[in-house]
């Protein structure tokens, strides 16, 4: 075992003349205190994964019988251009949403000061991240209206306009830009707790050999802000990849599907309006997973490591 | 019970049969109804349905669940499959095909020999020689224009392609634009086709088109697609249509800055909310495109269905042909309840400008043939993909051939499962 | 401390902080300034196209007034029927959970714990297709209570990496203290361990309360209508039932993120404990 022994494994003697569950208590205890959670999280999580493997081999419109078909959604897949969009459009998430991590340092650096009111402004920062996708996808659908939204009055000053939303182009960076708002807003408060424990000895030992600015930011204080870096990583590799909200509320996909991820199309293909191919969204949401069992394997190694590392 | 004695007293023809009806067998039990008429009149007319159905039928309790329109597009298969009601709101055509096809639909058959006056709409929902539900409303489509302003200009309502181009350009020259539209959410872009193919290859060549009988890449289709791209190289649409919904493009007919709306009447209620007088909306149909070609016309008909796994069937066919029945047609299709056309041929339909046109309309001048709407006579994977495409012509009409070849493509693989 | 605190610099430099904050400020939240904006004009400006000028008036308690009239209140009563007891559920399930992978050590422990973890970063649209028809099947389908079970199985797998890497910095003599007294381990559980965790559950509930109360996918997926909808749902039906109304789903956007907001302020304390501790560690 990996792990070290937390709880010394040996049964006090005094209790064992006692009934069998007595002696055994130990060894029991832990399984009975987590059957409920595991038995939900497996009925209603671990057990549906394998079963969207089970209907990507199907055809099935979600209401009569299923027809085995084997690998041919898989096949559609490969020709499927509205795919391809989806897939380039997750790698555009993936790669402009992890913006969000220097952007939110950037913000934590400028707020890490102690003048009066502080503390309030740094919760209006965070703000954005407590409101719902959903309420932030309507926000700036508005502040992108092509004739009256705010940023339109504001680039009409310099004589341009844009049609964010409405230009295939341009969508997707739109919608990226308002998920952006609340995931800088996170990975700030991430930073803003990770400087508060930055070694001030440490800071003051690199101030006397000459570091400051950006060599002290890169040097010094950058690697002691690891860990809120891992996990300002990890909430944001999961946050693009599970976008959904703000598309759909945002574009609903538009215009002509420029706009889908993977995690939108499979919605689209299995349940919306015209969507009866369960099997279909099935095979995406395989492929979707398959690219987050990448990070996920990633992010249980680094984590394994440090549990080892943390205890041996 | 006052409307019902109303309409008895005005259909002197009919009230031997409507009388009949309130006598009919005695229905025990509950009746459940989920209805998707959730806007403020509709729903109205639904509640009221049921309130009289249950006073005629004085043992029988009847349920009404109203569910929001949009969300019952796609929530319909749940409800049916999980915890199915005995009467439902649903579409005709193409839109009940999968439903039919699971065998979630009862067929009702037996239901349409009891029933007259309806022959006009059977075909929208028969699949393979049996009926699955009945209708309960239809409506007009066509052209929704500001009468104010074409009289300011001096257009006269077009007849021909022709004449429609040289309104338009007048129209264009004024400062305005000619049509208004929302496609964000495509449908509306289905109905421009719809009419633009009927009215260049007719209404047999759309259907076969939809039944996936003919290429996408067909000469015919691509003619369609030249008649449409006069219009928009014109630059007839306004801007940026491909962000707003139905609703949000009305506001720029409101105002005045486009003068025409090819809609369904639906869109009359909101307009005249929006403070427009019947002096400064008029309709007209669809001009002619192609010479000797019979005019036909879009007029979706919206239906009531019985699950396969309704509890009280028989209450439920009761109900069904009771709200096809001539008067209660005559009364919830006024102009101040559902504003819409009456499917029972022996109704008398509301003196109200645009019911009265649509009506002749339908009934004379459209010798061709009546669809139901793009996204019902196309099956469902193909019409969500075509009305895409039809939106991305409509902003980049050079990306044609990329689209039809895209939608070739789809064509062959849906309509050879 | 870095960067260098702002009193250590010139006077100068100090007053161009202090102007520079307010004015980062607004620009962060201007979006959201212009929707508040929006929620207090009349409908008539937004038909005559006066979207930034001065508003032709203030119909800000009557756009409210509206939004509290319609189906709005319905929605947001289901938003907390559900997030409440989601909240209880995930509590209690996770406080068990964490408990049992962070006192004993025993076979599997690690792999228990891993599949949490991996569960909880998977992307969830994968379990959209079985969950629905699982819901389906228990004929919880639109039922509150079918969200409730989906959303209290998921967030369990969260709680959990967070209950347990708190239990771990438990002093564990207390532990085994109470051992050789001869308590029992689920009295251990509830007389020593439970008290030591009330930061990390008042942490946790305010963190679930706020992602439940905001989930959107789930709510379309699994519920129907206003009887069971939550409110993020709710918006958008307001979106098809007042054609347009930018005035009113403004009004309605702002109440729908109040709870939340409130009790960000209320709790911000355990909030960022939350957001920081169970991870961070």
């Amino acid at each position: 075992m990996a792990v070290a022994p937390v709880v010394p494994d040996r049964h006090p003697p005094a209790f064992a003349r006692r009934g069998w569950y007595r002696r055994n208590e130990i060894a029991l205890t832990p399984w009975l205190f987590l059957a409920p959670g595991v038995l939900f999280f497996t009925v209603y999580v671990v057990l549906p994964i394998f079963q969207s493997f089970g209907i990507s081999l199907y055809r099935w419109d979600g209401l009569g019988e299923a027809t085995y078909i084997g690998l041919a959604n898989y096949r559609e897949l490969t020709t499927d251009r509205a795919f391809e969009i989806s897939l380039w459009n997750n790698l555009r998430w993936l790669v402009l949403y992890l913006l969000a991590i220097p952007l939110g340092l950037g913000i934590a650096l400028f707020l890490n000061q102690t003048v009066t009111g502080i503390r309030l402004y740094k919760s209006l920062f965070f703000f954005p991240f407590v409101i719902s996708q959903v309420v932030v996808g309507l926000v700036f659908s508005w502040f992108y209206l092509p004739n009256a939204g705010l940023l339109n009055l504001i680039l009409g000053w310099f004589g341009v306009s844009l049609n964010v939303l409405g230009d295939p182009d341009l969508a997707t960076y739109g919608i990226i830009v308002a998920g952006l708002w609340p995931q800088t807003a996170y990975c700030m408060i991430l930073y803003l707790t990770g400087l508060n424990a930055v070694d001030p000895e440490q800071v003051e030992a690199a101030r006397l050999d000459g570091a400051k600015g950006w060599k002290m930011l890169w040097y010094v204080i950058v690697p002691q802000l690891r860990p809120a870096t891992f996990i300002a990583f990890v909430v944001t590799i999961i946050g693009a990849l599970r976008s959904f909200d703000l598309i759909s509320i945002m574009t609903n996909g538009g215009p002509f599907g420029s706009t889908r991820v993977l995690s939108f199309y499979m919605y689209e293909k299995a349940l919306a309006e015209f969507g009866f191919r369960m099997g279909y969204g099935a095979a995406i949401a395989v492929i979707l997973f398959l690219i987050m069992l990448c990070f996920i394997a990633y992010f249980l190694w680094s984590i394994w490591r440090e549990e080892r590392g943390g205890r041996g | 019970m006052r409307s019902i004695l109303t309409a008895l007293a005005a259909t002197t023809i009919l009230s031997g049969a409507a009388l009949a009806e309130a006598h009919g067998p005695d229905l025990t039990g509950t009746l459940r109804i989920v209805s998707d008429m959730s806007n403020p009149a509709p729903r109205a007319v639904m509640e009221d349905l049921a309130e009289r159905f249950e006073e005629m039928h004085p043992d029988l309790d009847v349920e009404l669940q109203v569910i929001d329109r949009e969300a019952w597009k796609t929530q319909i298969r749940n409800t049916l499959s999980a915890n199915p009601p005995d009467v439902v709101n649903w579409y005709a055509a193409n839109r009940m095909m999968p439903y039919v096809n699971a065998a979630l639909f009862e067929d009702v058959s037996d239901v349409w020999e009891e029933i007259e006056g309806l022959d006009s709409v059977k075909g929208a929902l028969t699949i393979d020689g049996a009926q699955y539900g009945v209708p309960y409303t239809y409506y007009q489509w066509g052209v929704y224009y500001r009468q104010d302003i074409f009289e300011e200009l001096g257009l006269e309502e077009p007849e021909t392609w022709e004449q429609e181009i040289a309104n338009c350009q007048v129209i264009l020259d004024s400062g305005r634009k000619c049509y208004t539209i929302g496609t964000k959410f495509l449908w509306t872009a289905g109905g421009w086709f719809d009419y633009l193919n009927m009215r260049t290859n007719g209404f047999d060549f759309h259907m076969a088109l939809a039944r996936g009988e003919i290429p996408w890449t067909d000469d015919r289709v691509r003619q369609t697609f030249a008649n449409w791209r006069e219009l928009i190289d014109m630059g007839a649409y306004i801007d940026n249509h491909q962000n707003y919904s139905w609703q949000e493009a009305l506001p720029f007919m409101v105002n005045g800055e486009a003068t025409s709306y090819l809609m369904g009447n639906f869109a009359v209620a909101p307009m005249r909310d929006a403070g427009l007088t019947d002096d400064q909306i008029d309709f007209y149909q669809f001009p002619a495109i192609g010479e000797d070609i019979p005019m036909a016309e879009d007029a979706p008909t919206d239906t009531f269905h019985i699950p396969a796994g309704a509890e009280n069937k028989e209450a439920a066919r009761e109900f069904l042909k009771f709200v096809v029945s001539a008067d209660v047609q005559t009364d919830i299709n006024r102009g101040d309840a559902l504003g819409q056309l009456p499917v029972n041929a022996q109704s008398e339909v509301d003196e109200d400008k645009f019911l009265e046109q649509g009506f002749a309309m339908l009934s004379q001048n459209s010798p061709g043939g009546v669809a139901q709407f793009f996204d019902r006579d196309f099956p469902a994977e193909m019409a969500a993909l075509g009305m895409e495409g039809l939106q991305e012509f409509m902003v980049y009409p050079d990306n044609l051939e990329d689209i039809l070849q895209r939608l070739e493509q789809a064509r062959q693989r849906i309509y050879a499962n | 401390m870095f960067p260098t605190p702002i009193q250590k610099r010139s006077p100068a430099a100090q007053i161009a902080y202090q102007s520079m904050l307010p004015l980062a400020l607004l620009l962060w939240l201007l979006p959201l300034l212009a929707v508040m904006a929006f929620s207090a004009r009349p409908d008539a400006d937004f038909t005559t196209g006066n979207y930034w000028g001065w508003p032709s008036s203030f119909e800000g308690v009557a756009n409210y007034t509206l939004v509290f009239t319609s189906e709005m209140p319905r929605y947001l009563l289901n938003s907390f029927l559900i997030t409440i007891p989601t909240v209880i559920g995930t509590i209690a399930l996770s406080c068990m959970t964490g408990f049992a992978l962070g006192i004993y050590r025993f076979r599997g422990n690690i792999l228990i714990f891993f599949m949490f973890i991996a569960g909880n970063f998977v992307p969830f649209q994968i379990l959209m297709v079985p969950v629905r028809d699982l819901t389906i099947d228990l004929n919880l389908y639109d039922t509150r209570a079918g969200l409730i079970l989906f959303h209290i199985a998921f967030q369990t797998g969260f709680c959990t990496l967070f209950m347990r890497n708190f239990i771990r910095q438990l002093p564990f003599p207390l532990i085994e203290a109470a051992r050789v007294e001869g308590v029992a381990e689920w009295r251990i559980f509830v007389y020593v361990v439970l008290p030591l965790m009330k930061p990390a559950i008042a942490a946790l509930s305010v963190l679930v309360f706020t992602f439940i109360w905001n989930d959107y996918f789930w709510a379309i997926v699994l519920t129907q209508g206003p009887d069971t909808q939550p409110v993020t749902a709710g918006i958008t039906s307001f979106n098809s039932q007042f054609r347009a109304a930018y005035h009113l789903m403004s009004a309605g956007s702002i109440v729908a993120a109040l709870p939340p907001v409130a009790m960000f302020f209320l709790m911000q304390r355990h909030f960022i404990a939350g957001l920081t501790l169970g991870a961070v560690k």
